[in-house]
């Protein structure tokens, strides 16, 4: 087996996952509305905006003729400012994230995956330029962006049993979406919030539950594990424990939104269970408005 | 043993493990359920949570009844409860066990033998002596009390006897046993009889009686009888019961000798009812063979029903010498004959041609002097027919047996005969002498109103006095008789009618007849009937029923017979007398069953006894199934029963159970039976599969293409074709195989090759075609044609040629001399005609083989030629265009060829000698 088959066999088996998470991706964008979207002023950008009479300190080459020739005053032709905007993903790939009660049900990581790059994948159609936080070069712009976030995604499994915010590629200004479960310890969410805030950073927080993880259905003597097996807990009548757990849950939930108020990000619960669609209108007005 | 009410135990100390069961509740109370793992990503949000209420998680009290229970059934199930337990008193003192040993305890024999191991074995413990008797045989002399291990090794011994015990022997016996006192058990048969009151009363004298009776019904076949042309059995019960049925089966050799069920009916007892009749209406070929009736199913000597004459209806051809007296019915010569047979016999009309091929059982001549055409009819005599003669006035006027005796004629006639007591005669009318011993009429009384008025006269020879079976008071002879070979001549020398005689109108001349076995016997004989004779048995019944040949047991008097009591010194059997053959039947015509009723102070058992039921099985399936409930209940509680989970273990269970109760195998053979039955229904072309896909696929769309030219040319009708797997399939149902040769198939196994030569042998044919015909010719010029070699090394090939242009292939359907297929080669061999075969002049083809050719091989690719798609065209192209086309055609006239050459053998060779056939038959 020579080393180029030994190569391209693995880049098959690595690139296997991507059509489908990217034409998932691809559908669930389809939905929502497509082009470019100018930010609604003057600025640097292809669109025409509007006309202005010239004042002092235009230059004579900005002054639009053939508009100036209508009239004695001179014009200048102003164009939209469509500038791009980074908006930088923190998709969770934790083992927490890899579960699901039901057959029927996607894994959240799967289900927060294809809402990342749904959401990427408008965003580049938007013009706007994405990365992913984990990714060690900068937010880019186009088809071939798409292509390595969604190569990134598929590859983005940790070992770990929950998930911690990675805020090191984040750039001034930009934006960011954090997808998680957000079962795991609250504190470095916080630290990460914190130090995006303090750069300025705006997004979205968007915790994908499991319809189990929302409800807790379960009863009789059970030992509780976590998906990777680090955390188990064991109850002799699992039923009791069922509105505490909820307690607890929207305790999480309540703190989470807190967290995004104060830092000026938005918070959204979406569960697997319900349609991707929903969560994605959220997250992209979520992204626009915050844009 | 412990008892509880009804319930016994055998292992009551077990019942202490009942003990624990509270302990046991205790125990599992405390023990949770095992818990289940379950991952869950919201457990960092459980972490800290600690359980309120530590009650909840013991096992709920139902569940654990259903275990407590479960083991309760167990451990009562180990200590083994009977219900209705039967205490045994030992007893002491000599036992004596008494058993009927008639017919009717034969039916269930073993059982009744068992009973009696029992009681020998009780005995053996109890330390007794026993005295085993049947009462139907009596053991004579004082009675022998002896250990009951002497008695074990004699009870194969008892057999059952085919009559009912004798009360007068029973009393002398009860006379000869001392002064000793006895227990008695008596297993008895159950039918009522005289003699048990008395001798129940003896055996009371002498101690305890108990009395075992089998429930089961006692059933008997009465002897058959006729009425109204019908054959009427009727069957016997002992005790009324519900309705029921038994099936009656009348056996018999058929034509070839070999012993049959001639008939069979059913009697239906009605609810109540004791006797059941039914009606059998057999042709008498048929009837005349029936040996005897059996009731199926009943192994006693009483369920058999032997037949005699009585059920025998002779055939009887009656000829008169003139018949011209019409109107004067009383004057007819047959008359009286008819009267008299009419009720026992059939009667046969028609001249003597037709009567001989009847091969009537006997012949009467009334008043017939010369027969036309004597020797066939010398000949039935000879073969055991009875020619019964009547003189008359024709015979009397006739020069018959004048000079020389006739060989029709028992004795030589003078002329003219003689008439006494008449107008124009001296002498009194003669009356009839008693008859002699050694004459078939010894012992029948004789009226006095029986007067001879005219005879005619025999000649004094040396041989008359051997010859006379019945003579006048004056000493001549009446009835003489001659024996030919099997069968014998009689000669009445009186009219068959009242004109010389009033012997006609007696009833001495009905008995006559049917002592000549001329008529049989409509009813039971009598002491009357039979004095005077004596009787051989033929066969005898034994108390199971068999029929055994009697062997060299003696004869008995006819008298005897007439009783008809059956004892050991009467067996039931067939008897044979002179001429005639009685059957003694265990039930006679008279005969009635009833269940015997025990007076109230004796113990019956057999009956209503309460019967020992062991539960210890039913318990421990109840635990069982207790557990299995269990097993679901748990898994319901850790909430483990899903819905498809239930589904599965009720399922697994379900399956499990019934694993348990049917053990039945599954029949593997349905897909062979399929395959027998899809390739036999129907005319299946079939094709041998080579392994190589492609070719398998022509092969089966050729034999599709040629089945479909069958079906629409002619009368062969074929289903789908077949693949053969050589090595799997059954090859015989096949007439024809299709075997194309590709140079990579396997060649078959030595059991394949074994199928195949006895294939060929048996008639079938295979077409090998090595489809090379355009490259190779035919021959082992290419791969195909070596591994044709190869294939066909081991078969029984006979030798070979070229297709003849007179070979029967060339004209079976169409006239062809080519065979083409998708090649058009004219190397198409088949065997090889005999060296002999020439052609004859003026035949247009030789005669050649008579058999099928059993293979053709050739290289033209028929397959191909003829195979089509699903949608009827053809798959390969064949030539080119309209000469292609007509190769087709051509190939499929050979594969119709062919197949009417498997079919039809060398049935268009034999066409050729229509004309001369014709010709022969003068049309």
């Amino acid at each position: 087996m020579s080393a180029t088959a030994d190569l391209r066999s693995h880049a098959e088996a690595l690139a296997g996952p991507l059509p489908p998470l990217l034409a998932a991706a691809e559908h669930l964008a389809s939905g929502l509305l497509l082009g470019e979207h100018g930010r609604r002023r003057a600025g640097m950008g292809d669109e025409f905006w509007q006309f202005r009479p010239a004042q002092p300190g235009d230059e004579a080459r900005s002054i639009d003729w053939r508009r100036s020739a209508q009239s004695d005053s001179h014009f200048v032709r102003e164009k939209e400012w469509q500038a791009a905007q980074s908006v930088l993903f923190w998709v969770d790939g934790a083992a927490s994230m890899r579960f699901a009660s039901d057959k029927g049900l996607p894994e959240k990581a799967e289900r927060a995956r294809v809402l990342a790059l749904a959401l990427a994948v408008l965003l580049v159609r938007g013009g706007e330029r994405i990365g992913l936080t984990s990714m060690s070069n900068p937010p880019r712009s186009g088809e071939v962006q798409l292509l390595r976030v969604a190569t990134a995604l598929a590859d983005d499994d940790d070992a770990a049993d929950y998930g911690a915010p990675n805020v090191r590629g984040m750039l001034p200004h930009s934006r960011a979406v954090f997808l998680s479960d957000f079962m795991g310890d609250l504190a470095p969410v916080e630290a990460a919030l914190t130090r995006a805030a303090d750069r300025g950073v705006h997004g979205a927080l968007v915790q994908v539950l499991d319809p189990a993880e929302e409800a807790f259905p379960y009863d009789g003597r059970t030992i509780f594990e976590s998906v990777g097996g680090s955390l188990s807990h064991e109850t002799q009548k699992a039923g009791d424990l069922r509105s505490r757990y909820l307690e607890r849950l929207a305790a999480r939930k309540a703190a989470l939104r807190d967290l995004a108020r104060n830092t000026g990000w938005q918070y959204h619960c979406h569960l697997t269970d319900h349609s991707a669609a929903n969560a994605l209108l959220w997250l992209f007005h979520a992204t626009e408005h915050s844009v | 043993m412990l008892t509880l009410g009804p319930l016994g135990f055998t292992a009551p100390w077990l019942l202490l493990g009942l003990i624990v069961l509270p302990i046991l509740w205790l125990l599992l109370r405390a023990v949770p359920p095992a818990p289940i793992r379950r991952r869950f990503p919201g457990v960092a949000l459980l972490l800290g949570l600690q359980d309120e209420d530590n009650e909840a998680d013991k096992t709920p009290w139902w569940l654990l009844l259903l275990r407590m229970l479960a083991v309760a059934a167990v451990i009562i199930g180990f200590a083994g409860p009977v219900l209705n337990p039967q205490d045994r008193v030992p007893g002491d003192g000599p036992l004596l066990i008494l058993a009927d040993g008639t017919w009717a305890d034969a039916r269930d024999w073993p059982r009744r033998v068992d009973r009696i191991e029992a009681a020998l074995a009780e005995a053996a413990r109890d330390g007794r002596t026993v005295a085993i008797a049947l009462l139907s045989d009596p053991p004579t002399g004082e009675l022998s009390f002896q250990g009951s291990e002497v008695w074990d090794s004699r009870l194969a011994g008892l057999r059952p006897q085919p009559w009912s015990p004798n009360g007068e022997t029973l009393t002398q016996w009860a006379d000869g046993w001392g002064d000793t006192n006895f227990e008695t058990l008596w297993i008895s048969d159950g039918l009522e009889a005289a003699w048990r009151a008395d001798f129940l009363s003896r055996l009371e004298e002498r101690g305890p009686v108990t009395v075992f009776e089998s429930p089961r019904q006692v059933l008997g076949l009465r002897p058959a009888r006729f009425e109204d042309g019908v054959i009427v059995t009727s069957a016997l019960r002992a005790a009324p019961g519900p309705a029921g049925d038994v099936t009656v089966t009348a056996h018999g050799s058929d034509p070839g000798g070999t012993e049959r069920t001639l008939a069979q009916a059913t009697l239906n007892f009605e609810d109540g009812a004791t006797v059941a009749e039914v009606a059998l209406s057999l042709p008498p070929e048929l009837r005349n063979r029936i040996t005897r009736f059996e009731l199926s199913g009943v192994r006693s000597a009483g369920a058999v029903s032997l037949t005699d004459d009585a059920l025998r209806r002779r055939e009887v051809a009656l000829i008169a010498g003139r018949q011209d007296r019409e109107g004067l019915e009383l004057l007819s010569p047959t008359h009286y004959l008819e009267q008299a047979l009419i009720p026992t016999a059939d009667l046969i009309d028609g001249t003597m041609e037709e009567i001989l091929l009847a091969n009537p059982d006997v012949i009467v001549l009334a008043d017939v002097a010369n027969v036309a055409d004597p020797d066939p009819l010398i000949d039935w005599v000879d073969k055991g027919g009875m020619l019964l003669r009547f003189a008359g006035p024709r015979v009397a006027a006739s020069d018959i047996s004048r000079g020389e005796e006739d060989p029709l004629m028992p004795v030589r006639l003078r002329s003219g005969g003689r008439t006494v007591g008449g107008a124009m005669s001296w002498g009194e009318p003669k009356a009839l002498r008693s008859f002699a011993e050694g004459s078939p009429f010894f012992g029948l009384p004789l009226p006095g109103d029986v007067t001879v008025s005219a005879q005619v006269m025999a000649q004094p020879d040396p041989t008359l006095a051997d010859r006379v079976i019945a003579s006048l008071a004056d000493g001549t002879p009446l009835v003489t008789r001659k024996r030919i070979g099997d069968g014998q001549v009689v000669l009445f020398h009186v009219t068959a009618n009242a004109e010389w005689s009033t012997l006609p109108l007696s009833g001495l001349f009905v008995a006559m007849l049917e002592r000549l076995a001329v008529s049989t016997r409509p009813s039971a004989p009598t002491a009357d009937d039979l004095a005077g004779t004596t009787w051989v048995p033929d066969s005898v019944l034994d108390g199971f029923g068999a029929v055994q040949d009697a062997g060299n047991l003696s004869g008995v008097a006819g008298e005897v017979l007439a009783d008809g009591q059956p004892g050991p010194d009467l067996i039931p059997g067939l008897y044979a007398g002179d001429d005639r053959r009685i059957a003694l039947n265990v039930v006679a015509a008279g005969t009635e069953l009833a269940a015997n009723s025990w007076p109230s102070r004796i113990i019956v058992e057999g009956l209503d006894v309460l019967r020992e039921t062991h539960l210890k099985g039913v318990l421990l399936a109840a635990a069982l199934a207790l557990l299995a409930l269990d097993v679901i209940a748990s898994l319901w509680l850790a909430g483990r029963l899903t819905r498809s989970r239930a589904g599965r273990v009720t399922a697994t269970l379900i399956a499990g159970i019934l694993a348990l109760g049917v053990m039945g195998e599954v029949q593997a053979q349905t897909a062979d039976d399929d395959f027998a039955l899809s390739a036999t229904a129907e005319v299946v072309l079939a094709h041998v599969l080579t392994g190589d896909t492609r070719l398998d696929d022509t092969a089966r769309a050729g034999m599709q293409g040629l089945s479909d030219v069958l079906w629409r040319r002619t009368s062969i009708e074929p289903s789908e074709p077949i693949g053969v797997n050589l090595e799997n399939d059954e090859i015989a149902f096949f007439p024809f195989l299709y075997w194309p040769v590709s140079p990579d198939q396997p060649l078959p196994s030595a059991e394949a090759y074994g199928r195949l030569n006895a294939y060929l042998r048996s008639g079938g044919m295979i077409l090998f075609d090595t489809r090379d015909a355009d490259v190779a010719g035919f021959g082992a010029a290419s791969a195909n044609g070596r591994k044709l070699q190869q294939l066909a090394r081991p078969l029984d090939i006979p030798p070979l040629e070229p297709i003849p242009a007179d070979h029967v292939l060339t004209r079976t359907f169409y006239l062809l001399q080519d065979f083409p297929g998708r090649h058009a080669s004219r190397d198409v061999w088949v065997e090889a005609a005999p060296p002999d075969a020439e052609q004859v002049e003026g035949m247009p083809f030789r005669n050649l083989n008579d058999n099928v050719t059993p293979v053709v091989i050739g290289g033209n690719d028929w397959a191909a030629a003829w195979a089509v798609s699903a949608n009827g065209s053809a798959m390969f192209p064949v030539g080119r265009g309209f000469a292609g086309e007509r190769q087709r055609e051509v190939a499929f006239r050979f594969g119709v060829n062919l197949l009417m050459h498997v079919l039809t053998g060398n049935y268009k060779s034999d066409q050729v000698h229509v004309p001369a056939l014709l010709d022969r038959l003068g049309q």
